[in-house]
């Protein structure tokens, strides 16, 4: 890691021994030791560099000490972060963190910095990055507030509702119609406790079947095995999309709750998460977010070529329009 | 960076309140041991009947034998879970009707239980099988002699020495149908694995929900060991291979 960049700085621990590995085209390391000028011209570019005016903590110096930053992604989270027909983790989300990696790479002035990539799941999503595998995790995770006991978020990009897909011709209207009914949602999903609140609030009585993912809740509802599909809009439409007939379903327009989604990040890491909020808000305030929306949205997107025609919501206008962290009770 | 563990979280009450997380763990042991108990039946039901049909002296019979065998034994676990659930139903009108209109719980359990029993049937017929043919010839030969007919001589010859001389991999068959359980989470079926990815999902603690389901499998199975090794004890035949000590 050491062999791309033509100049390194390297952080010691906590003390304020700065040293710097200069790496000539030959690779040819110099001595440690070399001389008090090396060392006294290496501490006063730090401090004329603004970035470096403050030593730099938490997963900024981690990037800097080890020369990598690691991006948690989805595998089939459309069209927030999924593998496209090329293996590639493409999205939404990996768009905009394509953006944060931009700047952290200005930042810590490292234009060589390698950018590793790391499948993760809903359910270990949260370890990994707390352990320190992965840096950003970028995908379709709910900012709640029971959540960021154990982890930070960047400013809200996407607003979801929780509803439900049923067929065109069902009389199911409402939500308050699905009492009574069988239906399916994914396990390990936040639609699950939701609905069950749902159902001892609304007083109303469902049965649920648990599809291991989203395909195999919505195969549940193709083949008539349940009545409706709950989850949340934008997958539910991203199925519908994919569907053999597409016109043969249609989603409530009813909510059980607004959920908004975000980056993920370590908590109490004051410097990486403001670089994030800078970042992601800058994309907002500029507008450019409109056409990483329109892209992944309103477009034709791998790996079939099917357009989810999934205009901005006023939920995410807001948003958009003051950027935020608030996360859902 | 690092991971805080929390074990308070099992005495906790899940968001929709009058449930603890430690009780819901248990409703998806019950399930677990509910699946693995009726599967098991199937499966030494079935398996007993394939596995001693591939040892007898009809080679269309064996035939059949062998490809329930095959069959059961070459396909994906997971494969054949989705199968039976998702599949199966159909092409059975009937039975989609019913899977429809019942508890999506019962509906699950079936499919779970077939296809586990019938899949785990698979491997104890090979076992059966294998135990017959390790008896010396001289057995089934003395058998016949003495006039037993071929029921009366697997009943009262082979297949009592058979069954001592397999206990050792049945236990293994049996702790792995335990364990296999766990693939039953995959069509929805509400047990301990589904418990335990349920609680993670609600509370972020997937380290702590993981090592007590881990803990409990382990006790499971180590209790399913310890019930066979007990068997194995005493039905052994003084002075005879299996279990002698």
């Amino acid at each position: 890691m050491w062999t791309t960049s033509s100049a390194v700085w390297l952080y010691v621990g906590e003390s304020p021994l700065w040293l710097v590995r200069k790496f000539a085209k030959t690779n040819r390391e110099m001595p440690l030791k070399r001389s008090i000028t090396t060392t006294l011209a290496a501490a006063f570019a730090l401090l004329s560099a603004p970035v470096f005016a403050q030593a730099l903590t938490g997963t900024l110096a981690k990037i800097r000490d080890t020369g990598t930053i690691t991006i948690g992604h989805r595998e089939a989270s459309i069209p927030f972060s999924y593998l496209d027909d090329k293996q590639q983790a493409v999205g939404y989300a990996m768009d905009i963190c394509a953006k944060v990696v931009d700047a952290v790479k200005a930042e810590l002035k490292m234009p060589n910095l390698k950018v590793a990539l790391q499948p993760v799941t809903s359910a270990n999503r949260i370890p990994l990055l707390q352990s320190g595998s992965i840096d950003l995790e970028c995908g379709s995770t709910t900012n709640s507030v029971d959540r960021q006991k154990q982890v930070a978020f960047g400013p809200t990009y996407f607003v979801i509702n929780v509803t439900a897909a049923v067929k065109k011709n069902s009389p199911i209207k409402t939500l308050a119609d699905l009492n009574g009914r069988t239906i399916s949602t994914t396990a390990g999903t936040t639609a699950v406790p939701l609905l069950k609140k749902y159902e001892k609030t609304g007083g109303i009585d469902v049965k649920e079947i648990y599809g291991k993912d989203h395909s195999e809740s919505f195969l549940l509802l193709v083949d008539d095995r349940v009545q409706a599909f709950v989850m949340d809009d934008v997958l539910l439409a991203g199925q519908i999309a994919n569907a053999r007939n597409p016109g043969e379903f249609r989603i409530l327009e009813e909510s059980l709750r607004t959920e908004p989604y975000s980056v993920m990040l370590r908590r109490e890491d004051p410097q990486f998460k403001a670089l994030v909020d800078r970042t992601i808000g800058g994309l907002m305030k500029s507008g450019e977010i409109e056409k990483l929306y329109a892209k992944w949205f309103m477009s034709p997107i791998p790996p079939r070529k099917v357009n989810l025609n999934f205009p901005v919501s006023p939920a995410l206008r807001e948003a958009f329009k003051n950027p935020n962290d608030r996360g859902v009770q | 960076m690092g991971i805080s563990l929390d074990w308070s979280v099992f005495l906790q009450e899940l968001p929709e309140g009058g449930v603890f997380y430690w009780e819901m763990l248990l409703s998806g042991l019950w399930w677990t041991l509910g699946v693995a108990a009726c599967s098991w039946l199937i499966a030494m039901l079935f398996g007993s009947v394939v596995g001693t049909l591939r040892t007898i002296d009809n080679r269309f019979v064996v035939f059949l034998g062998n490809a329930w065998v095959e069959l059961f034994r070459n396909v994906p676990l997971l494969v054949q879970m989705f199968l039976w659930y998702f599949v199966v139903p159909e092409f059975i009108p009937p039975l989609k009707a019913w899977v429809v209109a019942a508890d999506p719980a019962h509906a699950q359990f079936l499919s779970a239980t077939l296809c586990l029993g019938l899949f785990t049937s698979a491997r104890i017929a090979e076992q059966v099988r294998a135990g017959i043919q390790s008896l010396p010839r001289g057995q089934r030969y003395a058998a016949q002699a003495i006039g037993l007919t071929t029921a009366q001589m697997y009943r009262f010859v082979l297949l009592p020495m058979a069954y001592r001389i397999i206990i050792p991999p049945l236990t293994s068959e049996t702790m792995n149908l335990i364990k296999n359980t766990s693939i039953a989470l995959t069509i929805g079926l509400a047990e301990l694995t589904f418990r335990t990815r349920e609680m993670g999902e609600y509370t972020f603690r997937f380290f702590e929900a993981f090592t007590a389901a881990t803990l409990i499998y382990i006790a499971i199975a180590m209790t399913a060991n310890r019930v066979m090794a007990l068997i194995e004890r005493r039905t052994a035949v003084p002075g005879y291979i299996a279990g002698a000590k």
